[in-house]
């Protein structure tokens, strides 16, 4: 039964104006004390107009956000296989124990002798990851993945400076992140892309053609952005090397290796962690991320401050260079000491799991992936043949003559009570479709989610495409008009002009 | 493991429907030998209580600042955060969420991010902001980065008065994209004049960074700095480190600054030893174009509805790759969330008043400190921060003052490490957390550690 109601609302799907519909003067959520009148030190400058912030109760604003929140969808309303992004479970014990008193309430610029178990906490975190990946050092301040990237590739652009090389070609295969071709561009690198081969792999011949004493590295994500593995990342290292360039391995998929296979193992120089990935610290909408990088011999000289040390005398944080200790920091990449709160969780994710924990969820991640793939591959079109690793990718295929595509699929999806895959990457495979299970899901939501996209696959195949170009239905939004949002961009409430 | 939802009959169905005899063989084209047969040698795993009782031992080892009279601040600020943020936050559908690419289940995150970028343009004194930064620092180099894009100039001059780690990730940024860092050492008895920073503007010069309130706390007008900026073909980037400064002080776009930016903690988040933070980061219209980091704008449903979406996206390293304004991916989303919940709590009323019980507690704290022998305040005027200088050298005495447990302030030493001559020199911040007691407690250890 279609039928609109007064309000707009739908049931227990809520209408929700902006903060700055709803605000009265006079209105707040919060009880200050009256100020005393102090005559101010303000150079003059205090404020003499309105900052234009409205007034809501605590009531107020406690129902708004929650009328937001039931807006959107996370891992935990239910199965989210965004390729590459890895959503799996958060676990609230982590949440819990990032609001110790004793860890929350830390100020970053206390006494060492005040923060020795938060500097001892960083230092465990940094054992994890350093016995879990085999290298022998780990620069934690990285705010997230993408400046993960900046801190390897600048340490390459040190160690090369340094040697006294002026080598400034990155080769970056064509489907990479975009944050790896963007971060080589920052650190002054032209980028030389690698053409894959058609088992969706780095093609090693082309590889090796473009090595050059120019070339100061490659950067590759091992397991690849196609959910597979590179098969020659030991040639790819040893001939790296022997041009005289560095390994930098973008980590994003490291869930599928972890306690399995130890990057240091495959010959890399640098590689960035993305604990919001592979260790469950929660996404948020969009971060806080965190992006520690682990590196070799090579370039652990050139690591960025600030970094903890172990000392006779408890911990010490080190924020500024020591010409005498044989290193050369490359600077520093963020205020103070890195994602502190990150770090807890993650250890926490860490200690749960244990080694042999670890080792079991990336081999369910991969199970799960392969699952998925077996049960889906005669229906649609699977990207490159053989076993995948965490994620299974497709290519729109499946879909050719139908008037459907990736997109239209994806919405029908939302309407089946899931998230959708990644759509349109990687870019090397046409009308991609990245499904990554994460190891946290049940074979049942497995199972559930296959037979409803089997079943919009038959019925995109019979010729229903309008069905699909209308998904989805039944969202609190319906498709957006996206063009009209970038032709005239409002990105802000104003008031309404009389 | 509690995590792990697949039984040993699930993963057995499963290896049969993959035609797979072990899991190992999935990881066939892992290289001869790379393949572990063991756990790495690490614990094994904890129960939840066992986990929670080995943090709760490192936490047993810090002192947290809200346990004794604190004054630190320096770029992160103890405020008091209303137990509906952290609540709001921890709901799964905000917590466990990503970036809103699919915007029609999105609507709660893309709601209110086009909030938090209103709320950020407002107290800035903008038109517009983004959908956040990492941090103060990182936004700060991504400014001068900016600048030099929209003047095609090659040179940043940063005032003596800003952070030394945002000056210190702005030159990281710059090294390696031939962007020169120039500028003036910090000087807490001081203040660069408008005649001297433009001296440094030359042709070549993309922008002027200043801090409002500086890193020593005090407030100063750069109307005038802003004029001479824009006669020589370069922009005013104004940094702040402290959100709760605006409700009391004139906002940066009022002087005609070109790009705001700086650090949001102080509102919504916690300390959290220095992270996550969130970077806020404003301009004027002219320039969105040229804005790193995600937006989020207004549009309209296919029923005509309004809704928001991720917008301009053409600027992002997904789509432009290494032509791509920045490379940063993942922002600040949920610490965007506490900043915009405890925002909308505060309203104007509260915003504003906030902001005055930081100013007269901090002057309170002044008079005290400076009726103490051997206590000297520099500024002529502050907002919650100000320096002092003090008889003995400064890092010393806090270490007394920790025996008497009393966190008391940032020395100077800290942030200069190679800078002797601020040895005396403590920077002091004073919030609406801090009690009478407390500025009598600091009062009384200084007292007692200069005698």
């Amino acid at each position: 039964m279609t039928f609109t109601t007064h309000t707009g609302n739908r049931g227990l799907v809520l209408e929700e104006k902006l903060i700055f519909e709803q605000g009265q003067a006079g209105r707040t959520g919060v009880d200050l004390p009256e100020p005393k009148g102090t005559k101010s030190r303000l150079g003059g400058l205090d404020r003499d107009s309105d900052v234009g912030l409205p007034g809501l109760s605590e009531p107020q604003v406690v129902r708004h956000f929650t009328r937001l929140s039931q807006k959107n969808f996370g891992i935990d309303s239910g199965f989210f296989p965004l390729g590459s992004c890895t959503m799996k479970h958060n676990p609230r014990i982590n949440e819990k124990v990032a609001r110790l008193p004793g860890l929350a309430d830390l100020h970053p610029m206390q006494p060492e002798s005040t923060v020795q178990g938060a500097l001892e906490l960083i230092d465990q975190c940094a054992h994890w990851l350093l016995v879990l990946t085999g290298m022998p050092a780990v620069a934690m301040s990285p705010a997230a993945g993408a400046q993960g990237e900046l801190c390897g590739m600048m340490a390459i652009r040190a160690a090369l400076d340094a040697r006294g090389e002026n080598r400034r070609r990155v080769l970056v295969p064509e489907s990479a992140h975009g944050t790896n071709p963007a971060t080589a561009a920052a650190c002054g690198f032209t980028v030389d892309s690698i053409p894959a081969t058609e088992d969706g792999r780095v093609d090693l011949a082309a590889f090796e053609a473009k090595l050059g004493d120019d070339v100061a590295g490659i950067m590759l994500t091992n397991p690849n952005t196609c959910g597979l593995f590179e098969r020659d990342v030991r040639k790819i290292a040893d001939l790296v090397h022997a041009a005289g360039g560095y390994f930098y391995c973008d980590g994003a998929n490291f869930n599928a290796i972890v306690g399995r296979v130890r990057p240091a193992d495959l010959g890399i120089d640098a590689m960035h962690i993305n604990l919001h990935k592979t260790f469950s610290t929660p996404h948020g909408g969009g971060g806080p991320g965190s992006g520690p990088v682990v590196f070799s011999d090579a370039l652990a000289p050139f690591a960025p401050i600030p970094y903890v040390v172990r000392t006779e005398d408890g911990f010490r944080l080190v924020e500024t260079a020591d010409e005498n200790d044989g290193t050369k920091p490359f600077g520093r990449l963020k205020g103070f000491h890195g994602q502190m709160g990150m770090f807890i969780r993650a250890l926490a994710y860490m200690k749960s799991h244990g080694s042999d924990g670890l080792r079991q969820a990336s081999g369910d991640a991969v199970l799960n992936a392969n699952y998925l793939l077996a049960r889906l591959k005669d229906k649609l079109s699977v990207a490159y043949p053989g076993y995948c690793m965490h994620e299974a990718l497709f290519d729109d295929g499946f879909l050719k003559d139908t008037g459907v595509s990736t997109l239209d699929l994806a919405k029908a999806i939302i309407d089946e009570g899931f998230h959708p895959m990644t759509m349109y990457f990687p870019l090397v495979v046409h009308g991609a479709l990245l499904v990554e299970p994460t190891e946290t899901e049940t074979k049942e939501s497995i199972d559930q989610f296959c037979d409803a996209v089997l079943s919009l696959v038959a019925k995109a195949q019979a010729g229903d495409a309008e069905f699909f170009k209308n998904a989805p239905y039944l969202t609190p939004r319906r498709r957006l008009d996206e063009t009209a949002a970038a032709r005239k961009p409002v990105l802000r409430w104003m008031p309404e002009t009389a | 493991m509690r995590y792990l939802p697949l039984t040993r009959a699930d993963r057995a169905s499963m290896l049969e429907t993959i035609g797979a005899a072990s899991v190992e063989e999935l990881y066939h084209d892992v290289p001869d030998g790379a393949l572990l047969d063991a756990p790495v040698d690490l614990p094994s795993h904890l129960g939840e209580m066992q986990v929670e009782r080995d943090m709760m031992a490192l936490a047993a080892k810090n002192t947290g600042a809200s346990s004794v009279p604190s004054f630190l601040g320096a770029g992160a600020y103890r405020h008091h955060v209303p137990a509906t943020v952290d609540y709001v936050i921890q709901r799964g559908e905000f917590l466990t969420a990503y970036t809103p690419y699919q915007p029609e289940i999105a609507q709660g995150t893309l709601q209110y991010l086009f909030e938090f970028q209103t709320q950020v343009a407002s107290i800035t004194g903008m038109d517009v902001a983004n959908a956040s930064m990492w941090d103060g620092a990182t936004s700060c180099a991504e400014a001068v980065l900016m600048a030099c894009r929209a003047t095609r100039r090659k040179k940043a001059v940063l005032s003596g008065g800003v952070h030394p780690h945002y000056r210190e990730v702005t030159e990281t940024y710059c090294q390696f994209s031939d962007t020169e860092v120039a500028g003036r050492d910090g000087n807490p008895e001081q203040q660069a004049t408008v005649e001297e920073l433009d001296d440094l503007i030359d042709d070549q010069t993309a922008c002027v960074v200043v801090q409002y309130p500086d890193v020593f706390g005090r407030v100063q007008d750069h109307t005038k700095l802003a004029e001479v900026c824009h006669a020589k073909g370069a922009l005013l980037v104004v940094v702040f480190t402290e959100a709760v400064a605006f409700g009391a002080i004139k906002s940066p776009g009022s002087f005609g600054a070109d790009i705001v930016c700086g650090e949001g903690q102080s509102i919504g988040n916690a300390l959290s030893y220095g992270g996550p933070y969130v970077g806020l980061f404003a301009t004027t219209q002219k320039l969105v174009r040229q804005m790193p980091g995600r937006l989020c704008g207004e549009t309209v449903d296919q029923d005509g509805k309004r809704g928001f979406v991720l917008t301009l996206s053409t600027r992002e390293q997904h789509i432009r790759r290494e032509k791509a304004t920045s490379n940063i991916c993942t922002n600040a989303g949920l610490c965007s969330l506490a900043f915009t919940v405890h925002m909308s709590l505060l309203g104007e009323d509260g915003y504003r008043r906030l902001a005055t019980l930081n100013h007269e507690n901090a002057c309170k704290a002044a008079d005290a400190l400076d009726a103490v022998d051997g206590v000297t305040v520099v500024n002529d005027s502050f907002f919650n921060e100000f320096t002092v200088k003090l008889s003995k050298p400064a890092a010393d005495v806090l270490e007394v003052l920790v025996d008497k447990g009393v966190l008391g302030g940032v020395p100077l030493s800290r942030l200069y490490p190679n800078r002797s001559d601020l040895d005396n020199y403590l920077l002091v911040a004073v919030t609406e957390t801090n009690t009478d007691e407390d500025i009598a407690a600091l009062a009384d250890a200084l007292k007692e550690a200069l005698a």
